[in-house]
Parts: C-alpha cells; sequence; structure tokens
C-alpha cells in the first residue's frame, strides 16, 4: 500500500553510493530480449491481465451498452427490500441481466461499476507515474550531474518527503482539501511523495555515469550540459527507470484504492475499486461477492504490475543481487 | 561522532519544525472554518466570533502557529476569564467531536496500537528473515522458486482485502475464531489472542514478504564476498562461516530497515484497526477523517511524523555503530 522498497532503493538507503555498474549477468538486449520475455509464462499472462484491465477502461461506455446497466443507475428490481436490500438470486445477483451482480441496497450494477473503476484506477496509476517518472528523473539527473549546492538542496528535500508518514499525511491533505477534482489531487499528492525514491537512484548512477570515458569526450568536444545529460546519461539509464517505474505502479494503483477505501479518495457517486470494497464491508458476511468482486481484481490488478516489475528488472539484469 | 550527533538531531528538529509548519499550514489555511462546524445549525454571527475567539483562529497566521509551537512545548490556554481551559503540554488541540484533549485520547488509545504493531513486528521479523535465510539456502530450487511466489502474492495483496478475506474465512465460514470483542488481556487471554490474531498476520504479511526478500538478496550478496571464500578456503565448516561471516553482515541492513518499518507502523494501523475495529490511535484517524475532526487528524499526523523522524535518527545512529564499514563522514 505504501511505496514497497525494491532492492535497488535499499542498496541506496543502506550503502550510499551503492549503486552497481553493469549487473553481474550480462543483460539481454534486442529481439532476444522480446523472446525471452515471452518465454516467461508469469509475464505473458500478467502483461495480459493488465492489458485486458487497459482495455477494459478505454472501452468502458462501449462494454456498459453491451450489459445494458450504466455504474449510476439504480435498480431497485435487483434487490429485495424484505431483506434489507439483498439482491435476488445466488451469488449477489449474478445473472444474464446483471454479469456481476448488483450492489446491495441500490441495485447498482457491479460490472459497469468495475469497468468504471478500472478507469479512475488505471488513469490516476497511470498519470501518478509518469508524473513521478518526469519528477524523479529530472531532479536526480540535475541533482547527480551538477553535484555541489543543486544536489545538496535536491537531496535534502528528498529526504525530507521520504522522512515523511506519507500515507497518514497524504489522508490529513485530502481530507482537509475541498472534493472537487479529487482525481487530479489524488495524482498530485501520490507523485509529491514518490518521486523521491526514483530521483534518488537516477542520482546515484547519474554521479557514477558522469565519470566515465565517453561523457568525458563529449565534454571535450564542447557539448553543452544539456546534451550530455539527455544525449549521453539518459539513454545509460533507460532500464534503470523501465524497471523503477514499472515497480512503482503497484504501489500507486494501491495507493489510490486505499485512499478511497478510507473515504479520502475518489469521491461517489465516481466508482472505484477501493471504494466499492469500502462500501461492502457491512455487507461481506451476507453478500460476499459484493467485496470478492473489486477485490479481486484489484489484487490480481497489483500482482501483475508486481510480477511484471519482477520480472523486467531479471531481464535487464538490474540489481541482480 | 559528537558533531555527526548534533548534525542528526538538529536535521530530526528542522524536519519536525517543517512538518509542523505544513501541517499546519494545510488544516488552518486551506480547510473550512472550523468555528462554523462547531458552532452547527443555530448559529449567530456572534457565536461564530466568540468560538473563533476562543480558538484563537481569529489571529494571524504567525502569532496562531506560534501558540501551536508554544502549546506543544508549554502547554496553552484556551478562551479567558471564567471559561479558560488549561491544556498542558504537549497540548494538540481539543477534538471538535467529543471535546475530549487530543493528547488524551492518543494516551488512552497507545496499548491497543501498540499491541497490534509490536505482535505484527515480531511476527514479520520471524517469518521475513526465516523465509529469506531458507530461500538463499536453496536458491534456484523449489523452496526457493515457492517462496519467490509467495512474497510476491504477500506484496500485491492490499492489506484491507487481506483483512476482510482472513475475516470472512476465519470467522463467518468455517468459525474457527470467535467475533471480536473488546476483551482485556487479564479478563480472557485466549479471545484477547484471538482478537489480535488476525491484525497481527495482516500487517505482517506485506511486511514479511519484503523482508524475505531483502534478507535472501543481501545472504546470497555476502557470501560471495572475498573473505568469505577466505574462509571457507581456511576450511572452516558450512555452519561457521555461515554463523560467523555471512550473517551478521547480511542481517545488519534488515535491522536498519526494520527501525524505520516499525516507526512507520501507524500508517498501515490506521486501515487494519478500522477494518477489525480495534480501538487503537488508527482507528481514531480513521473515525475524525469522517468526522472532519481536525485537531484530531493533525494529533495523529503530527505524531506519526515524530515517529518516523526519530525513528530514522535512531536507526542511523545504530547503524554506525552496528556496522563500523560506514564512514561517519559520507552518511552526513
Amino acid at each position: 500500500m505504501t511505496f514497497t522498497p525494491t532492492e535497488l532503493e535499499v542498496e541506496g538507503a543502506a550503502g550510499g553510493e551503492a549503486v552497481r555498474e553493469g549487473a553481474a549477468a550480462p543483460p539481454a538486449r534486442g529481439r532476444h530480449l522480446v523472446r525471452a520475455f515471452l518465454r516467461d509464462r508469469a509475464a505473458v499472462a500478467c502483461s495480459v491481465y493488465i492489458l485486458l484491465i487497459v482495455l477494459t477502461a478505454l472501452a468502458a461506455p462501449l462494454l456498459v451498452k453491451l450489459s445494458g446497466y450504466g455504474p449510476l443507475e439504480f435498480d431497485q428490481d435487483a434487490v429485495d427490500p424484505n431483506l434489507g436490500g439483498i439482491p435476488l438470486g445466488a451469488a449477489g445477483g449474478m445473472g444474464a441481466d446483471h454479469w456481476f451482480g448488483v450492489e446491495p441496497g441500490n441495485g447498482r450494477d457491479i460490472f459497469a461499476r468495475i469497468v468504471y473503476g478500472a478507469r479512475v484506477s488505471m488513469l490516476i496509476a497511470i498519470s501518478a507515474t509518469v508524473l513521478t517518472g518526469v519528477l524523479g528523473v529530472v531532479f536526480g539527473l540535475v541533482a547527480g550531474y551538477f553535484g555541489g549546492r543543486v544536489d545538496m538542496v535536491v537531496s535534502r528535500v528528498m529526504e525530507f518527503l521520504m522522512a515523511f508518514p506519507a500515507l497518514i499525511f497524504m489522508i490529513a491533505v485530502l481530507s482537509a482539501l475541498p472534493a472537487e477534482n479529487r482525481q487530479v489531487l489524488l495524482v498530485l499528492v501520490i507523485s509529491f511523495f514518490g518521486w523521491p525514491y526514483l530521483a534518488r537512484i537516477v542520482r546515484g548512477q547519474t554521479m557514477s555515469l558522469k565519470e566515465r570515458e565517453f561523457v568525458e569526450a563529449a565534454k571535450a568536444s564542447g557539448a553543452t550540459s544539456a546534451q550530455i545529460i539527455f544525449k549521453e546519461i539518459l539513454p545509460n539509464l533507460t532500464s534503470t527507470i523501465i524497471v523503477m517505474t514499472t515497480l512503482a505502479v503497484p504501489g500507486y494503483v494501491g495507493t489510490e484504492a486505499g485512499l478511497s477505501f478510507l473515504g479520502v479518495g475518489v469521491v461517489p457517486p465516481t466508482p472505484s475499486w477501493g471504494q466499492m470494497i469500502a462500501s461492502s464491508v457491512p455487507w461481506y458476511a451476507v453478500d460476499p461477492a459484493y467485496f470478492l468482486i473489486p477485490g479481486s481484481f484489484l489484487f490480481l490488478l497489483v500482482l501483475s504490475f508486481t510480477v511484471l516489475g519482477d520480472r523486467i528488472r531479471k531481464l535487464l539484469g538490474e540489481g541482480a543481487a | 561522532m559528537i558533531r555527526f550527533v548534533a548534525n542528526r538531531v538538529l536535521g530530526m528538529l528542522v524536519v519536525l519544525f517543517l512538518v509542523c509548519l505544513f501541517t499546519f499550514v494545510i488544516f488552518f489555511v486551506l480547510s473550512p472554518d472550523p468555528a462554523v462546524q462547531i458552532c452547527g445549525k443555530n448559529c449567530t454571527p456572534e457565536a461564530i466570533d466568540r468560538i473563533r475567539a476562543n480558538l484563537g483562529v481569529d489571529r494571524p497566521f504567525w502569532t496562531q502557529f506560534g501558540t501551536f509551537l508554544a502549546g506543544l512545548f508549554a502547554g496553552r490556554t484556551y478562551g479567558t476569564g471564567a471559561n479558560a481551559i488549561e491544556c498542558a503540554a504537549p497540548c494538540l488541540g481539543y477534538s471538535f467531536q467529543s471535546s475530549q484533549a487530543v493528547t488524551d485520547m492518543i494516551v488512552q488509545r497507545l496499548p491497543v496500537s501498540a499491541t497490534v504493531a509490536v505482535g505484527a513486528a515480531v511476527l514479520w521479523l520471524l517469518a521475513g528473515v526465516a523465509g529469506g535465510l531458507l530461500s538463499a539456502v536453496r536458491e534456484g530450487k523449489f523452496a526457493d522458486r515457492f517462496i519467490a511466489g509467495l512474497t510476491l502474492t504477500g506484496m500485491s495483496i492490499p492489506n484491507y482485502v487481506l483483512a476482510l478475506s482472513l475475516q470472512f474465512v476465519l470467522v463467518v465460514t468455517l468459525g474457527w475464531l470467535p467475533f471480536p470483542q473488546a476483551v482485556p488481556f487479564s479478563e480472557d487471554p485466549l479471545q484477547w489472542f484471538q482478537n489480535f490474531l488476525m491484525p497481527w498476520i495482516v500487517l505482517a504479511i506485506g511486511m514479511a514478504a519484503v523482508y524475505t526478500r531483502l534478507t535472501r538478496a543481501n545472504v546470497i550478496e555476502t557470501l560471495q564476498e572475498n573473505y568469505v571464500r577466505t574462509a571457507r578456503a581456511k576450511g572452516l565448516s558450512p555452519g561457521l562461516v555461515w554463523r560467523r561471516h555471512a550473517l551478521r553482515p547480511a542481517l545488519t541492513p534488515i535491522v536498519t530497515i526494520f527501525g524505520m518499518d516499525f516507526a512507520g507502523l501507524l500508517g498501515g494501523a490506521l486501515i487494519t484497526e478500522t477494518v477489525f475495529g480495534l480501538n487503537g490511535i488508527g482507528k481514531m484517524a480513521a473515525d475524525s477523517i469522517t468526522k472532519n475532526d481536525q485537531p484530531v487528524i493533525m494529533g495523529v499526523t503530527l505524531l506519526a511524523a515524530f515517529l518516523v523522524v526519530v525513528g530514522n535518527m535512531v536507526v542511523d545512529l545504530l547503524y554506525t555503530a552496528i556496522d563500523p564499514r560506514v564512514r561517519v563522514g559520507s552518511t552526513a
């Protein structure tokens, strides 16, 4: 739920500049890489699931048209008012009419809410990933390349942000701020606390890369700092950045869902998986399907991203230990 | 060394000050007027002014912040004359909902939170180190791959999903555990233990997974060090090599991370305590969020920040003490 430390980060935390140049196993390249990836059944399965969710999110309005119920439509005929609103029929009212059943109480279609919830989850997680990626890479590069006072300021800010109890603080901030534009706020708050974890690694690697011969050669041939940073150093950081960002996505998905679960995330009636799980709590003994469906979707999504990040790291030979 | 410690303490105070300022700005500048909220339905402009004056929110920002900081260290007085309320240090203000002092509320709920935290910490440390060692010994074999699968699952399952699933399976379906009821340890130790069992497991699983991976990576890395090869070449028994040469350097980083994670537990406890209905600090925070009870949220935020910052510092100092390889100069 918080940002899970990876081995890469821990090295930085424990041993200072312990970022190793070139990992033990020679990293696979190009077509060979794709083939190695496709041979890994777990990685393929995870990618397929993630792709499925992304497509679901994109095609949400279409899918809802197919299933016949929108995410905000109440269907009082699908619940039993005499039993306090428990869905009619087995397994939470699943059937040809409502594919995943309905919410107890108001009879909203769970399939539609899952589909639209995927939209919210993916949108927030991807936006947060892009934003933290940009912030982390830029600050990490700048701090690592220029060193000195710039590095000191950036490093202090990073230390400060990482020393913060991020989850509690996010909750505090979100509960204090007004509820409009909650999704934008969520992205901003998650990114604000998320970028130092990438920046720290990028900084460390930049510091060792800038001492290498090819950078010196570029400098001698009159390249500007910007050219060196973006043309010489950045391409060498690609695999690190890919690994770190893939590993960060599940954290963001989980954080968004957790914040929504606690009631400070996505505001109803906009559906979100975390929020659905939260509202299933009073019902889980009588209508377990209401909890199990969003719970499984969320768990599988986080798991897929985690496994995928793990596999990509192994493939690219980052932090091989 | 003394300079290093002094530097660290100073840095910690700066961070804490910034945390206070940050939190204060957010709650007292951005959020809606607390006086309106306290005043309720039958409110007159005069009543609002009176409450504002009592709370001190009619004064300029820096004065308010100064009073708040002073309240933390020396206590403060709310209101004037006969209505004055004395709030002893460390004063975090009064709950808008129950009018209790926030400090008292935290102290009352501390035992429950501490029980949850300590139990979970013991569990995850044992499971994580044991799992990591087993994986490292059987590197590449079935046990290693099995544990790797478990850790990925453990890292991925959101703790509230796990909490609800456990509760559904163990309590509702199988009936192995009774429905949680608040009982003190002295009255019914069995029920007390059963109450805390699920929160411990839920809080520990994600951490145990991370610790397993860390331990495994550290041990495997240490075993490749030159001094371990030397020890082996000298003909030491494998057991001795492990105990004397591999374990200590491999487990030192675990100690460091453990300190930080333990100090940061309050965040995870928020969800766990809420799901299991344990009346700890986390649940108090969650409740105060839904009721928009600002002084309580702020008090818990500050407490959490304090724990994390102090935890980090203690760990830093401990680390230089345990591991002679860390040079003081390079850590600053």
